[in-house]
């Protein structure tokens, strides 16, 4: 077990510095931040080439990503083009994108796996279908549109909630955002427990313990939910990472200054260092939760062992 | 298999109960706190600034937006007429239209209670003026005798200087200015943020300064936090005529222009300038009327690359001028962008009104829409350079993909032949930028004009005379030249007509087709009164009242 983990934390180190150079290599791509910075006008040439060679954007890309790689380990994530070092933003925006992204997970994990584990209990009947239907319509109907509809609805129409949440992001105003954030992965989960646990209700070690006299609710919650989560925990996994950098549209609607929204400001404003320095933890944020998915697995099932 | 389902309800309907409760107890608490402290203040729509908050570093509406509250110049534009009017400066006097003298009024303090002084004029423009200080607006100061030792033209060279030779302290309220060219106008430039004083602080303890900017305009800064609102109050120091009428503003930034107007819709927020362009069609109705549309000194042009031998003749220009007039204006300006633009009909913008130059009907015909005659013109001449023409702008920000398409399709109907005319779209400006910069451009392009100050010079001069810093057409003419150094040599009255004079010429040759004027749109809510904008579009503060 000890010897996997470790084997699996050195397989990080390639993965790592080839994500943070591509990235690298695609901000640098999309143009010249400086000529961004003057306007309607052609910069002026001595201005512009003394704030390339601040950000070293006037040496090869090669060696840019080098000083900016050996800046990184020092713990030094550069500056933001309006003069915030890096750390500064990613110091407040982590903590709010991790708030909503666990009120988000939180919820899928509650009502999707309920709903789950009902429906594929239930197979066949009308609610079964019913919840099927609902699913397909939430997978459907794009982020966007149930952002704004719930923000106008609920912020502008009712006035039960402030449509734009408050830079200090407290977990009562994320309620909204967390539920619409969610939806779709919600849906996910459920179709996902209904299918594995619908298979493994007629399976031969489930009819062995209702044979053995245990009592039903045990065998579900025990036996059938214990091994039909595995797909489930797969996937909920990976929908942690893709919470943290995916939910620019929700932060974007909702006024959350989280992670997506800081890495949307730093491609619009061409900023490597926010963009890359964001992208650095959110892949070490991924690489951590495979590996945590991949050893929850022998939790689950007693029949996986990590040599 | 009944108990599990009932089980797992319960648990389910626990959750919800217990998030609802916390729900509301975050709802009630955050509302509670913000109700008390709002007494009279204004709160505003803003997104962080591209730059830090130095006067001579800011350059865009955002950033001058708090520049216009903390820092008054030597002259303020005045926000109805546009005019510049004295502020710190009590007189600014020239026999030859190069030597200035200034006299400043005395009893005016920065917020931090430093006296304004010569020297606080003097410092802040040789700082804004040294290359090594990398200040996007240097280039305001180029007419300082003495700039390009503090600012070469090569990229390489190291200034020579620190102190600009044409800046010299003759006392504490008063100093001169030595400029390397004659420019009447000069003084009606200093009302741009650029040439703010700056307090001892600035200079002694830039970081500190920087992170809550002291200077001596109508309001002070309380407490500012990059990327999410700045709060300021009134600064009681402050010596000038427009003293606030509200207690105080709070900036406060959106991720994005639509959650700000809803949050507007909501009563969460009292200003905001920065109108979604999908919205216009709504936002009259939306506001109840609590919606602004006025002139805001950006005139839209579409260029040509005179720099290409295609582009030069005499064919050519008969081509351009077909091509201008088979653009329909009217339409897009109605159509698109919902009347927040007119069409234009020379090349300032009507916020300079007509007795500073602004004169709509001087393109005349040219600028018309004619189908008929756009065609003859190009066909007379030949057809259109190479058979077609592409129309190459950013498309990352202001419609511009929509008004392309439509004027390609424009000179396509009018010309009878798909294909004329094709839009080649670049994704970011600053692509964009750096090809305009790199002279690659082979057919027209856009390029938008917002002035720095509201004189006719700042429409012609840095577009049309020879090597000019934004004379991306590559235009150049010696007439136009020598009338422009005539204007600027001349008193403020005669260079008004002689800058329409080489106005005129340039509307001959069409280096630039004018397109439409923008206008700065603002909606406002019903807590608040008297909102405008000034000629910036920039929402004037000191007199919105809170009721």
């Amino acid at each position: 077990m000890g010897r996997y983990v470790i084997r699996r934390l050195l397989q990080m180190v390639p993965v790592f510095i080839g994500t943070t150079f591509l990235i690298f290599v695609m901000v640098y791509a999309v143009g010249d931040p400086v000529n961004a910075m003057f306007g309607d006008r052609a910069p002026d040439p001595a201005t512009a080439a003394q704030l390339r060679s601040q950000f070293h954007l006037d040496k090869p890309l090669w060696l840019q990503y080098l000083l900016y790689m050996g800046d990184i380990f020092t713990g030094e994530f550069g500056n933001a083009f309006n003069g915030q070092p890096v750390t500064e933003l990613m110091a407040r925006a982590f903590p709010v994108t991790l708030r909503l992204a666990l009120i988000a997970v939180v919820i899928e994990i509650i009502i999707g796996i309920a709903l789950g584990v009902v429906t594929g209990l239930r197979r066949g009947r009308p609610l079964d279908s019913s919840v099927l239907m609902l699913t397909l319509v939430v997978i459907s109907v794009p982020t966007f549109v149930t952002g704004t509809l719930a923000q106008y609805v609920l912020g502008v129409k009712w006035g039960w909630i402030a449509p734009a949440v408050s830079p200090e992001a407290p977990v009562g105003q994320l309620l909204l955002p967390g539920v619409v954030l969610a939806l779709l992965s919600l849906a996910y989960v459920t179709r996902l427990t209904r299918a594995s646990i619908s298979e493994n209700a007629r399976a031969d070690y489930v009819r062995t313990a209702l044979a053995k006299g245990l009592p039903r609710a045990r065998v579900n919650v025990r036996h059938l939910l214990r091994n039909s989560l595995i797909p489930v925990v797969t996937f909920l996994g990976t929908d942690v990472g893709n919470l943290m950098a995916g939910a620019l549209v929700t932060e974007r609607i909702f006024n959350i200054q989280g992670v997506g929204f800081q890495l949307w400001q730093g491609i619009v404003r061409q900023n490597s260092p926010t963009v890359v320095g964001f992208v650095t933890v959110l892949v070490i944020v991924f690489l951590l939760a495979n590996l945590i998915v991949d050893l929850l697995y022998a939790v689950l099932d007693p029949r996986i062992r990590y040599a | 298999m009944r108990g599990a389902t009932r089980v797992t309800w319960a648990v389910g309907c626990a959750t919800v109960v217990t998030l609802a409760a916390a729900g509301c107890g975050g709802g009630g608490a955050g509302g509670g706190a913000a109700a008390g402290s709002d007494a009279g203040i204004v709160r505003a729509f803003w997104t962080d600034p591209q730059n830090p908050l130095e006067p001579a570093n800011t350059n865009e509406v955002q950033g001058g937006k708090v520049l216009e509250m903390t820092f008054r110049g030597l002259k303020r534009y005045n926000p109805r007429t546009g005019k510049a009017e004295n502020a710190v400066a009590k007189s600014i006097k020239t026999d030859d239209q190069q030597n200035f003298d200034i006299t400043l009024k005395k009893g005016w303090k920065f917020s931090d209670g430093s006296p304004v002084t010569a020297k606080s004029f003097v410092d802040a423009w040789n700082y804004g003026a040294l290359v090594t200080n990398k200040q996007v607006s240097s280039y305001f100061f180029e007419y300082i005798d003495g700039y390009d030792d503090l600012h070469p033209e090569n990229e390489s060279a190291k200034p020579k200087a620190k102190k600009m030779s044409g800046l010299k302290v003759t006392g504490k309220d008063s100093f001169k200015v030595k400029l390397n060219q004659k420019f009447s106008q000069w003084p009606d430039t200093l009302g741009y943020a650029a040439f703010s004083p700056l307090p001892a602080k600035f200079f002694n303890n830039h970081a500190a300064w920087l992170k809550k900017p002291v200077g001596n305009g109508p309001y002070q800064i309380d407490s500012y936090t990059k990327g999410q609102s700045m709060r300021l109050s009134v600064n009681k120091k402050y010596a000038g005529p427009d003293k606030p009428k509200n207690k105080g503003v709070e900036l406060k930034v959106y991720t994005d222009q639509n959650t700000g107007y809803t949050d507007l819709q909501a009563g969460n927020l009292d200003v905001f300038d920065e109108l979604p362009a999908g919205q216009l069609k709504n936002a009259e109705r939306d506001l109840g009327g609590r919606y602004i549309n006025q002139p805001a000194g950006i005139l839209q042009t579409l260029s040509f690359p005179l720099y290409r031998k295609e582009w030069q003749t005499e064919k050519a220009k008969q081509v351009r001028v077909g091509l201008s007039m088979a653009i329909n204006r009217k339409q897009v300006t109605e159509k698109i962008y919902h009347g927040t633009r007119k069409p234009a009909g020379d090349l300032t913008s009507p916020v300079l009104t007509k007795s500073g130059g602004y004169e709509p009907g001087m393109c005349g015909e040219v600028c018309k829409y004619d189908p008929k005659e756009a065609k003859k013109l190009i066909e007379d001449a030949g057809g259109l350079p190479g058979g077609k023409v592409t129309l190459t702008s950013n498309v990352d920000t202001g419609s511009h993909r929509q008004w392309m398409d439509a004027v390609c399709n424009s000179i396509n109907n009018t010309l009878d032949k798909n294909g004329a005319c094709t839009v080649n779209p670049v994704p970011t400006f600053s692509e964009f930028r750096k090809d305009i910069a790199g002279k690659k451009l082979k057919s027209m392009f856009r390029t938008g004009w917002q002035m720095d100050y509201p004189l006719i010079q700042n429409f012609m001069q840095p577009l049309y005379y020879t090597d000019a810093s934004s004379n991306d057409a590559g235009y150049s003419d010696k007439r136009v030249d020598k009338l422009i150094d005539e204007a600027n040599a001349a008193g403020e009255k005669a260079a008004v007509s002689k800058f329409q004079k080489a106005e005129e010429i340039v509307l001959k040759d069409l280096p630039a087709i004018p397109l439409w004027y923008q206008d700065g749109n603002a909606g406002y809510s019903d807590r608040v009164s008297d909102v405008r904008l000034n000629p910036f579009s920039v929402p004037v503060f000191t007199d919105i009242r809170v009721k």
